[in-house]
């Protein structure tokens, strides 16, 4: 047997007897993953259980070096323990920003004392961090940020506004884009800055959106003074001052990477198969279709484009492991996943038709289909527009003219 | 086991690629299509392929083949169509063989694969009787008669039928039409007196026929697989059929969407590059974005039919159906963008156009499949 072989025997064994029963329940959402922090508490018993077994292996972070709390997986072996905890339904024992943004980016830029302090915490889920990257006026071009970042000698002075900071109100600890010269070409002036959210002059105010809720909120810096250094080889900035692009594209890739593996007609609640959940809503005809053909073609069609979509992302999985990296393919990644959760929102709605179209009176409930129907319509603008992700596309994988 | 080509498909891959640039481009299919030759493709050619081992490409060893599976056959298909290679591969080494190698006796294994995989014979499988296709609504009879069967009927569009050897037919030995029992395959000699073939070459000048049958003479030692039973083994032949087709397509399609962003980099009007235009660009991204979707699920099917025959349906489905979705969208894309040139005979795209609307009616088109996939799960 291969060293692969063994190692998913080993992975297999080891899920069954630590991942407890209750975290095995197929129906994985952004409400019942645990995501660590601060305030975080946990949800049940078998949460904390499962979360703390995972921990102990090295399971919350399995590609990252031991010695900052991962397994140390390559990842052949990541995407067979992904592949096992899957085909058991088994929930990610932790997944937030830090894991799946901040991390990468720090493995590449960080100092060791900077992966020592934030990659740690972030392992044993202690820290939970949110994304200070969009402001008012730079959304999708996003270098035309403005926040000031200004030299103060032993500390870095803060002031200006960021927008969409998803959980920013709930988060210990902000990675952030800020503006260190003016006088530079718009991509040379910006800086990669941390800063802990409990720092004097920070505040944060919730945005409401459409669908009644949501996880964004504005965040406002007011004279927030962030120390050059947390210790020792310890500092605030990671990679150079004026340098923070080169991180912040780095760490969008990731971004691109994870919105875009999300798997688009599940974990909007409901079944995985639109399908079958149609044809108990609707009923079928006598020849055993859904009684609606054109409500039939369009699930069949999104059902086919998932699975698609789904292999795509096995498949460029595949060959990235095999040593040709992902890159700004992610960007057609994010596209196609964006597209096919709203899809898939837009037709549960049809096929609840009037019943999914009211309202509670306290408004549209959270984590309600409509709730989610109306969330969704951010997925092709949050992390980067459609219409960025096909600049992207066109210039970098197509290499096609800039005007 | 990875979604990606192993180094042996990869150097088949190349070499396909290389020999087809030189033997049989685009232009060689232009004089093919000019020409008219009676046979509508080179005979030449199709040695030189099947001495490659292109022939028995999906043959085992043990049969004279080379035995590369469907992977396989799909990285020659792909190359074939970005080439527009016009050859016998589809219908006899692809649905021929497949149909005897998964579902004929020893003897009729013996009997043909090697015939096969030397290229020296040519095979063509019958299954529509109307221009959509629909196989579980096949009507063509076959009668009881003394120690075997009567055949008699009508099929449309056999690919490469006017020139075959051998003909698989499928017919109606019980039941209605529109029973999935009661059809059964004949192998059988396409010369007989008893059959009438009408060439008809396609929009994209590829080879089909029409074949009407009047009281052809059977016995049970030419049918192929099992009396009544043959459903699932034509569903087993259609399923390699639509995933190495969809290969073929997928090849056109990035052939052509290549094409077209190499334009879009040198052409300029309104003095500057065409491709520098942003509602140009970002077609051109969403295209990018789907051919990737596309060559994920046939690489899926081909890769589940080598390793599970008998349950591939379902992902070859997947694969026509996307792959004939966007095959299209690239080559109408293809032609638009080029503006003017893209709808002149002399440009090769429009050559593309037409030949990815042939294909994606073989088979079943997107909706066909889509509606397979829904009947296949219960909706």
């Amino acid at each position: 047997m291969s060293d692969l072989e063994n190692f998913r025997t080993e992975v297999r064994a080891w899920l069954q007897e630590n991942c407890p029963e209750e975290m095995r329940d197929g129906d994985i959402t952004a409400e019942n993953q645990c995501w660590g922090g601060r305030q975080w508490e946990f949800q049940s018993e078998a949460q904390k259980v499962w979360f703390e077994r995972a921990l102990a292996k090295g399971y919350t972070v399995p590609t990252w070096p031991k010695e900052y709390g991962g397994a140390g997986l390559s990842a052949d072996e990541a995407k067979i323990l992904d592949e096992e905890r899957q085909a058991i339904d088994a929930r990610k024992p932790l997944s937030n920003f830090g894991i799946s943004m901040l991390g990468p980016a720090l493995l590449a830029y960080g100092t060791h004392e900077q992966k020592a302090q934030h990659l740690t915490a972030i392992a044993r889920g202690e820290i939970r961090w949110c994304q200070g990257y969009s402001e008012p006026g730079a959304g999708s071009d996003l270098a035309s940020l403005k926040t000031k970042c200004e030299d103060k000698g032993d500390h870095w002075l803060i002031n200006g506004q960021k927008i969409w900071t998803s959980n920013a109100d709930i988060s210990d600890w902000i990675f952030c884009l800020v503006r260190t010269d003016f006088d530079a070409p718009k991509h040379k002036g910006i800086t990669f800055i941390l800063m802990d959210m409990a720092s004097e002059g920070i505040s944060v105010k919730p945005i409401v959106l459409i669908s009644g809720h949501s996880p964004f909120c504005e965040t406002f810096f007011d004279n927030v003074k962030v120390p050059k250094s947390y210790g020792e080889n310890n500092a605030s900035v990671v990679g150079e001052v004026n340098r923070g692009w080169d991180v912040a594209k780095n760490l969008l890739v990731h971004e691109r990477g994870m919105l875009g593996t999300m798997s688009p007609l599940r974990g909007t609640s409901g079944p995985e198969s639109l399908g079958k959940y149609a044809a108990e809503k609707i009923g079928l005809d006598a020849s055993g279709r859904l009684d609606d053909p054109a409500l039939r073609q369009s699930i069949a069609q999104a059902e086919l484009d998932n699975w698609a979509y789904n292999l795509t992302v096995e498949r460029l999985t595949d060959e990235a492991n095999a040593g040709n990296g992902l890159g700004a393919k992610s960007s057609m990644l994010k596209y196609a996943a964006s597209e096919l959760t709203k899809r898939g929102t837009e037709l549960r709605m049809d096929i609840e038709g009037t019943t999914a179209a009211t309202i509670g009176e306290d408004g549209i409930e959270y984590g309600s289909l409509a709730n989610n129907w109306l969330y969704n319509r951010a997925y092709s603008i949050l992390g980067g527009t459609t219409e960025v992700q096909f600049n992207i596309i066109s210039k970098r994988v197509l290499g096609l003219p800039s005007q | 086991m990875p979604l990606i080509l192993s180094e042996e498909q990869e150097m088949l891959q190349d070499a396909a690629n290389g020999f087809l640039a030189e033997k049989a481009p685009v232009s060689a299919f232009r004089k093919v299509r000019d020409n008219k030759p009676a046979d509508g493709f080179c005979r030449e050619l199709w040695s030189e392929m099947a001495e490659m081992g292109w022939a028995g490409i999906i043959v085992e060893e043990e049969h004279g083949g080379s035995g590369f599976g469907y992977v396989g056959a799909g990285v020659l298909a792909e190359q074939m169509g970005r080439n527009l290679t016009a050859s016998p591969f589809f219908s006899t080494s692809v649905l021929g063989a497949t149909a005897i190698q998964q579902y004929g006796t020893e003897k009729q294994k013996e009997e043909n694969l090697a015939a096969i995989s030397s290229g020296e014979k040519l095979y063509a499988l019958a299954v529509d009787e109307g221009p959509r296709h629909n196989p579980s609504r096949i009507a063509f009879s076959a009668k009881p008669s003394g120690n075997g069967f009567t055949l008699s009927g009508a099929k449309t569009f056999v690919a490469d039928g006017h020139v075959a050897d051998k003909l698989i037919i499928a017919a109606r030995t019980s039941g209605e039409q529109g029973d999935p029992q009661g059809i059964t395959l004949f192998l059988v000699d396409a010369n007989a007196p008893e059959i009438t073939r009408e060439y008809t070459p396609m929009v994209d000048s590829r080879n089909a026929a029409n074949i009407s049958i009047d009281g052809l003479e059977v016995t049970g030692d030419d049918i192929l697989g099992e009396l009544d039973g043959g459903y699932g083994a034509l569903e087993g032949i259609l399923s390699a059929g639509r995933a190495v087709l969809s290969a073929e397509m997928s090849g056109s399609a990035q052939q052509v969407f290549g094409v077209t962003t190499d334009y879009l980099k040198e052409r300029e009007q309104f003095g500057q590059k065409i491709g520098s235009f942003q509602g140009l660009q970002h077609r051109a991204a969403h295209l990018a974005t789907e051919i990737e979707m596309m060559k994920s699920a046939v690489l899926k099917s081909l890769k589940d039919l080598d390793a599970d025959f008998d349950n591939a349906g379902m992902t070859c489905s997947l694969a026509k159906a996307k792959t004939g979705q966007v095959a299209q969208l690239a080559t109408k894309e293809a032609i638009q963008m080029h503006g003017g040139i893209g709808v002149t005979d002399e440009y090769d795209v429009g050559l593309y156009f037409k030949r990815v609307h042939v294909a994606q009616q073989m088979f079943g088109d997107a909706g066909f499949h889509s509606d397979r996939w829904a009947k296949n799960s219960g909706f």
